[in-house]
């Protein structure tokens, strides 16, 4: 096994390197953008928006046990069962402990990118239950036996022509190019599977405090089926998800709507309170909350980086991020992908280990730039090296950047310097994009360029005395 | 498993105990007139605006309808609606429906369609109410903003009839017209109050999806069609 570093560095070299990726990344995102900018101008103010967005999750989460413990009162007092989960170990326990107290044969699933953190498909699969995604894109890459490409999008890497092949391989259906036939191929396997099935497994897009409610976005209408038909729904939040009130609704539904896929609003926005109430006449007859920590109390534990916590998973930093469009969401090697994965994912999985994804950062600032609720995503990305050199210096580094401050700090030393390197690049090319090259980290897929043949200091002091 | 909750309830109390600084990014700090005392303004500052009369929520409500590909249909008369609601259920074979005054009132239309009336109210075969041409309901309110229709499970037909047949037909009285989402959930709050129907959903389109290079589909999981008549 490889590890994460030098699993992204060779997945990023080829992923950059793949020219059709690329193209079919940038033609997914650039109608994105236009039906973001269009519903963003019709706001009277985005910014303002984004501010108040902002105030009301630092509400939220600098006040998460307060508004955990009504949340978790008032949905009680309807019938919904609760698991206090502190990892994903006890999530994937409860889980499967409900699934077999209630003889479960079949479980759908709809979208939730918190049951990847624990591998929970696998987990039941193991024991022996069938589990079907029904989100379009997830059930695609079900079927490929990959992970999710992207938070909000999980095919986007996959042309038509690819789907229907794994279509036709794995479901038998006839060869099409229209994204239509396609998704209808899905539909309709799709339907026998919520007829049979006889539990729902949901993730949650926000947590209601004032009403014990949980709100599910999504565009499709599996969502809604999912917790409709199967006798039993399952519920996956991790504990940041909360509001503290219904009305807080009315800015975050269209905020996550006009980021997430640049809409006005997605096309079902469900609040779910609590199993079948009396008098009604459908739904299940359990619901189950799996309230998941796996490690987001150690951002809460960070206050430099608590706003983390306010991310409402969108995937707008992502849809923007420059490296994320180059290398793609596979190179990551985490559940959560882009600039909001490479901040959280050393608080979720070691710093050490996943560091590296701080550094594959331009810093441009798009992502903190875009994030509704304003999370500092770039500096974190800064926050994030620091601590990691701060914890467990490297010495090469340390070497090195000693050696470079001293260089900076001697001009007779720099301008000595400056002198072997215009020798040194005469011998270059002999070396050049060799392995004895000094410099084949750049070279190998960059020119590099020539020092000036004379330096800045040595042209204004010939101006001067021209002058 | 019981003392998980303490567990986790310890860990946000421990990690808590430090205070978070406000980030506020330099980029845009100032420009759009908020200060960051801030609580005083609404989300009605920043939002769309809607327009202050009911002709401009009609007005409002269309043009998001056009966007949305929903048919969205005016009557100034039950009888018109009616005779559209007979029009459109001609050829059909049995549609899901559920008991509410506005519907009882064009049940004639369905009759004279010739269509079979599948009630949700006592229990349904779902096979049977996926197999109907379209589920007909009420609902609580129609959101002009974003062209959206919230229903409920307790008083819209249950949780399945608005998603599982092919064509939703939403029927709305004029009254239920409301400008925006935090007018839509006022009204939910006042009228539910402390014992909320166990699912409420805002409906905004027909069911669509854009998982196969961001191309549009309508129909994904639930209905390809969404028709909308405002009655009086």
């Amino acid at each position: 096994m490889s590890s994460p570093v030098q699993e992204f560095k060779s997945m990023a070299k080829r992923y950059s390197a793949d020219l059709r990726h690329r193209g079919l990344i940038q033609k997914a995102l650039s109608g994105y953008y236009v039906k973001r900018d269009e519903n963003k101008a019709r706001y009277q103010s985005w910014q303002g928006a984004r501010e108040m967005a902002s105030e009301i999750k630092y509400e939220a989460v600098n006040h998460l046990d307060k508004y955990l413990l009504e949340f978790v009162q008032k949905t009680e007092a309807r019938g919904t069962k609760v698991h206090w989960c502190p990892d994903g170990a006890a999530a994937r326990d409860a889980i499967l402990k409900i699934a077999e107290e209630n003889e479960v044969r079949s479980i759908i699933k709809s979208k939730s990118m918190t049951t990847e953190e624990f591998h929970l498909n696998h987990a039941l699969e193991e024991k022996g239950f069938g589990v079907f995604e029904s989100d379009l894109g997830e059930y695609i890459v079900q079927l490929r036996h990959e992970p999710p490409y992207h938070l909000v999008f999980p095919a986007m890497h996959l042309t038509r022509g690819q789907i229907s092949d794994l279509f036709e391989k794995e479901l038998g259906s006839q060869p099409t190019d229209s994204p239509e036939e396609l998704t209808m191929i899905a539909r309709r396997v799709m339907r026998e599977k919520f007829c049979e099935a006889d539990m729902g497994i949901s993730g949650a897009n926000f947590a209601i405090a004032e009403t014990g409610m949980i709100s599910i976005t999504e565009n499709e209408g599996n969502a809604r089926l999912t917790t409709s038909l199967p006798r039993i729904h399952v519920a996956v939040m991790g504990i940041e998800k909360l509001l503290p009130n219904l009305e807080d609704l009315a800015l975050f539904l269209p905020m996550l709507a006009t980021s997430g896929a640049g809409q006005a609003l997605t096309c079902y926005n469900t609040m779910y309170g609590g199993p079948r109430q009396p008098g009604e006449i459908d739904g299940p007859e359990q619901f189950h909350i799996i309230l998941l920590d796996n490690r987001r109390t150690e951002i809460l534990a960070d206050p430099e980086q608590r706003d983390a916590l306010h991310c409402i998973r969108c995937g707008a930093c992502l849809n923007v991020c420059p490296i994320f469009k180059n290398v793609g969401g596979h190179s990551y090697g985490t559940t959560y992908q882009g600039p909001i994965g490479s901040v959280i994912t050393p608080h979720l999985r070691g710093l050490q280990d996943w560091k590296h994804l701080s550094g594959a950062s331009s810093l441009c600032g798009a992502c903190t730039e875009t994030c509704p609720v304003k999370i500092d995503l770039h500096h974190h990305l800064l926050r994030n090296r620091r601590n990691a050199a701060k914890e467990k210096p490297v010495w090469w580094e340390r070497i090195a950047f000693s050696g470079f401050v001293m260089l900076m700090k001697n001009p007779a030393l720099y301008s000595l310097s400056l002198k072997l390197g215009r020798i040194g690049q005469i011998f270059h090319p002999l070396v050049d994009r060799t392995p004895l090259d000094p410099l084949i980290a750049w070279t190998r897929s960059r020119t590099f360029p020539n020092l000036a043949p004379k330096s800045f200091h040595q042209l204004w002091a010939e101006k001067k005395k021209k002058s | 498993m019981s003392n998980g909750r303490e567990i986790i309830l310890g860990r946000i109390r421990e990690a808590l105990q430090k205070p978070a600084p406000k980030h506020h990014s330099p980029t845009e700090s100032s420009g759009h007139g908020h200060d960051s005392t801030g609580h005083d303004s609404t989300v009605r500052d920043w939002l769309p605006t809607v327009g202050p009369t009911f002709k401009d929520h009609v007005e409002l409500f269309r043009k998001n309808s056009e966007a949305l590909k929903t048919e969205f249909l005016v009557f100034d008369s039950l009888a018109e609606a009616g005779s559209a609601l007979t029009k459109l259920a001609t050829g059909w074979k049995m549609v899901g429906i559920h008991r509410n005054p506005v519907l009882e009132s064009l049940r004639p239309a369905l009759e004279n369609a010739g269509v079979r009336l599948l009630f949700t109210d006592n229990g349904y075969e779902k096979a049977e109410l996926a197999a109907c041409d379209a589920g007909i309901t009420s609902c609580e309110c129609l959101i002009a903003q974003t062209g959206s229709a919230l229903v409920t499970a307790s008083t819209c037909g249950g949780r399945s009839l608005s998603v599982l047949p092919p064509h939703h037909i939403l029927i709305a009285r004029r009254e239920q017209l409301v400008p925006d989402l935090q007018a839509a959930l006022a009204f939910a709050k006042q009228k539910f109050g402390g014992s909320y129907p166990s699912m409420m959903s805002f409906i905004t389109g027909p069911s669509r999806t854009g998982d196969i290079e961001r191309i549009l589909v309508l129909g994904a999981h639930g209905p390809k069609n969404l028709t909308i008549f405002l009655v009086p």
